[in-house]
Order: C-alpha cells, then structure tokens, then sequence
C-alpha cells in the first residue's frame, strides 16, 4: 500500500510499504477514507520530538471502514463494515487510567513505556504514527491501518454525515474542546486563546459552546485571524499590536479570566531577545521548546485565573515564569487530550448544528501529494488552515 | 545483585496470586524466560536464555507460599547462577487493584560467566524487571502483551532498539518473527 513516511527532518515521502496485519487479537484493520495533517506532525517533521525513524508512517488523525477484526474484537462494538473514527490515543480500555477516562495516560498500551518514562517520568499512551515515545505504531496517513484495541476507541459513525464533518473527531475537535472545558468556563468570563490554527478555532468555538462572554483569537497570520473573526470572535496581530496591552484594553485592565495556549513548542516571534534565546537553545538541543505563547498566557492572564494548555510541549523548557504563576493564584491545567472522553457528546454537537469543523478546512489532496500538503501547512502558503489527504 | 521492581494492576489479588502461582506463566511476560515446567508440587525446571546465543538451566523449588499474599522460591542443587526470587501481593488504595512487588537476588559468579551475566543485564538491570511487570499487567489487564510495528515481537522489544520502522511487516518478516 502507500503510506506518507518520515524521512528524516523536514522530509515526508509518499512511500510502497506493507499492508497491515493483525498483530494482537483486539486489533482491528481499517481502510482509511480520509486523513488529514496535524499542526503536531510538524514538531516530528521539524525534528522536535526525538526517537523517529527513517519510514515511520506518519498520521493520527484518520477514519474509514474496519476490513478485518482480530478474533478478540467484541463483535457487540465492532464489526467488518462499520464506519469509524479513530481516536488519536491507543487506550486500552482496563487500566486505572482508562478506568478514569484517563485515555491519553493509559497504562498499557505502549509496548516502548520504558523509553517513554525516562523522557516523562511515567509512561504516556501509545498514539498511531507519533514517534517511537508513543509505542512506534505505524500511523494513518495511508491507505490502511492497524487499529489496537479496536473494540476500545474507534466511534462508530452511523448517521450520513460526511467525512469532512466527522474526521477531526480524531484529534483536533476534541483537544481544542478539552481546552475550553479546563477552563471551567462562567458566563462573563473573557478567554483568550494563543494561535488560531485548527485547533485554536476549535478552541475559540467550544469556549463560546460553553458560554463565554468574548473570545479572543491571538495570531500573526491575516488568513488566519480573518477565519476567527469570521466566526465571530474577537482578534489580536501579535505583529501589529502589544499583545499585553490590547488585552488588557479589552477587559478594562483586568486580563483574560482564562488563557489556552494552542501553539506549543515551536511558537514564534515574542520579544527578539528572549526568542533569539530559545531558538539557539532548542537548535543546539538544550531546549526542546519555545514557550513563547505559554510565558505570555501566563503573564497576561489576571489573578486567580487558569491557563489550559494543549499545544504540544515535548520535553523541557527555560525561563517559565514561576513567580507569576505562583504570586497571583494561577491554575495550570494541560494534557494531551482524553479523545475517548469527548467523541460521543461532541459528534452530538455536530449533529445539532452547533458546532462546524469543516470550517477549518482549505485543501484537500490525495494522498499522493502529502509531501505537497505539509509543505503549505508549515509555510502557511496559499492561506493553508487544515489540510485533508485522500487515500 | 538484588532487583526490586512494582507494579499496581487492576486485578483482585487472588487473579493476580493465581496467575503467578502457576509458576509456567512467567514466561509470557518475563524477557529472559524460555521454558518454566512445573516437576513436582513445589519443584519446577527452569530454562533462560542467556548471551552468545546459549540457554542456562536450573531446578527450583517453593520455599514460601501464603496463598493470596505471598510466594517465595529458590533455584536448587549446582545453578549456574544461584537465585531466589519473592513476589509480595498487597491490596491497593483504591479497592480494586493489586499491588505486586517482586525480588530477584542472583548470586553471581566470578569469571567470564558473571562478566556475561552483568553484559546481559546491561547498565540498568532493574529495567528488564520493570519492563517484565509493565508486560505482567498487559496480560492480566488486557489478555496479552501488546505489540506495535516498531516493536513487533513483544516481551524481545526491549532488545530490538533503534527499532524497525513504525510501518507494517511485510508477511515474511512476521514468518521470521514468529520463529525466532
């Protein structure tokens, strides 16, 4: 089959490899309809998250039709034929930490855990095509793929909506979600949400699902900011304007009652200094990130408020500001999102109506051309937002 | 040279007691194991792999056993390598699970047979113990050890790092696999 496949730094190459097969009994294989590119494959492509290989198959958000279910696959949950999308984290459905709806922590499914608790301390879940930390299982940016404990994850879609409405189930709808939902959103609160790509927009509308006051998208790109404020929401061009003082316009002084910072370790621009400083860091690998949009949620956000994180941060960081953190009551809320969690309730949501994720969505390519699509993602050529490949 | 290692598993201790108990299963999630056969009520033969491709074997007998709390075992006559080993079971917190701890002591000879044992246990020789529960609880919790591309062949990942790619096995490589 072809598979999109890491080829070394800032290199994907559409590649022939195997087909899948079961490997455990729980697995299942589905033949993948759509996929699409996420702004975390890029920290791998960058080079960012150690332990790649040269062919790993790249891709965590995907869907399609399961072809084959392993004979340990409860056929009461799943069935060759059904629809499904998959969930990003591989969670196994029986350790304390599913049993907490703790998906993303899950205990058993990453056969590389050793390896991973060195680098976090305890182990994290396996997670499809997302480096050897996260299992080395091969990912969905291909024409199919292995799924383990199938009869866990994957969501059934039952009802006609397209892929486009219901592929970002996998990863970027629910995490933009859980960002807003850490944020134990009140009525007049104002939030305030660093980077408007996919998952920021997904953030900015599940605040205002929740009921904030005002959102407030902070971005850098026009295209970007233009699809927030076509939303609805209120934006900041960190180019264009102080960042600290326009919020703090915007809330009579008192900063953003709550703060998510949806960019991660490879955030741009800041004051030159201090960026300067955390590139040559991360360059030579004493850092591996740039916190720029986390130092400045926190700084920004007023006392007593809470800062949600769920852009991507891989291993450790410098100059985290501490006595603003600490002095003025903030919470620190993060995770790698518990998709399992929030898969049903939100597929609700979409049916209603309230909420749209194809509006994110500006290219859709085959699969063939994934090398194409990573490149206008990370370069934000030709007003790229979210890239969907088709097998 | 002594390895202490723990794990919680979300079993009833007297599942968790039983599977130990049944002394044959330590292979299924414990790296360096071939073949554990039970001889007798409290004997059993023991065989491991060790380096250059050898295999090491010993006789082993129960020295302690409490039925859901604890089982204690020591290898007997002339072992290569001398070993007892203690497994601990103690209810969690949370009133499900179980908490296992286990010690293995090697007595370990002088001479090039202890130098290849230490080169076989490597810098970290607690990892092997601490990988060998994470698979123990992969079995009890989901039914067996879990197996990903990069890391195909369960309890040998661990000796198969850098990994192969994370990309599907071709059917030959899963044939080679299987047999070896």
């Amino acid at each position: 089959m072809r598979a999109n496949t890491w080829a070394g730094r800032n290199k994907v190459e559409v590649r022939d490899v195997p087909d899948p097969s079961i490997l455990n009994r729980r697995d299942a294989i589905v033949k993948v309809t759509s996929t699409a590119i996420c702004g975390s494959d890029l920290h791998l492509v960058d080079g960012y998250v150690p332990t790649m290989q040269d062919g790993d198959v790249l891709g965590h958000e995907f869907m399609g039709e399961v072809v084959e279910v392993g004979a340990g696959v409860d056929p009461g949950r799943l069935r060759v034929g059904d629809r499904v999308v998959v969930p990003f984290p591989i969670a196994c459905g029986a350790c304390a930490a599913c049993a907490a709806e703790l998906w993303s922590c899950c205990e058993n499914s990453n056969p590389n855990a050793g390896i991973a608790e060195k680098m976090f301390g305890h182990p994290v879940a396996g997670i499809f095509g997302y480096s050897h930390l996260t299992g080395g299982f091969a990912g969905g940016q291909s024409e199919y793929v292995r799924v383990p404990f199938a009869d866990v994850g994957p969501l059934k879609i039952e009802s006609d909506l397209t892929d486009e409405q219901v592929l970002f189930l996998s990863d970027i709808l629910p995490t933009g979600y859980m960002g807003a939902e850490m944020c134990d959103i009140q009525p007049s609160d104002v939030v305030a949400v660093w980077g408007a790509g996919p998952v920021g927009q997904f953030a900015m509308d599940s605040a205002r699902l929740l009921g904030a006051a005002t959102v407030i998208a902070i971005d850098k790109e026009p295209y970007r900011l233009r699809m927030a404020e076509e939303a609805g929401h209120t934006t900041i061009n960190f180019e264009e304007v102080d960042v600290r003082s326009r919020l703090l316009e915007l809330t009579g002084g008192r900063g953003p009652d709550k703060c998510i910072d949806a960019v991660g370790m490879e955030a741009s621009h800041g004051s030159a200094h201090l960026h300067a400083y955390d590139r040559v860091k991360q360059a030579v690998r004493s850092e591996t990130e740039r916190p720029h949009a986390l130092r400045q949620a926190i700084l920004s956000c007023r006392s007593g408020g809470i800062v949600s994180v769920i852009g991507v941060y891989g291993g450790f960081l410098d100059k985290f500001p501490s006595g603003a953190w600490m002095n003025r009551s903030l919470t620190l809320r993060t995770g790698q999102c518990h998709v399992q969690r929030y898969m049903t309730p939100l597929l609700r949501h979409i049916e209603n109506g309230e909420l749209d994720p194809t509006r994110v969505i500006t290219h859709t390519l085959p699969l063939q051309d994934a090398a194409r699509g990573f490149d206008l993602f990370k370069n934000k050529q030709d007003g790229c937002e979210k890239v969907v490949l088709k097998p | 040279m002594d390895l202490l290692a723990t794990t919680t598993i979300r079993r009833p201790v007297s599942d968790v007691y039983a599977f130990w108990r049944r002394l044959e299963n330590l292979p299924t999630f414990m790296a360096h194991l071939q073949e554990v056969r039970s001889t007798g009520d409290r004997t059993t033969h023991w065989t491991a792999s060790a380096p250059f491709d050898r295999s090491v074997e010993w006789d082993a007998e129960i020295t302690d056993e409490v039925p859901d709390e604890r089982i204690g075992w020591r290898s007997t006559g002339d072992a290569d390598v001398p070993n007892t080993g203690k497994v601990w079971f103690v209810p969690a917190p949370d009133g499900v699970s179980t908490e296992v701890h286990v010690l293995l002591v090697y007595d370990i000879p002088g001479g090039k047979l202890g130098e290849a044992v230490a080169r076989y246990f490597g810098e970290e020789p607690h990892q092997q113990l601490d990988d060998d529960l994470r698979r123990l609880k992969q079995v009890l919790e989901t039914g067996e050890v879990v197996r990903s591309d990069g890391a195909p062949w369960g309890k040998r990942a661990r000796k198969e790092f850098p990994q192969r790619p994370a990309q599907p096995l071709s059917s030959d490589e899963i044939a080679k696999g299987e047999a070896a």
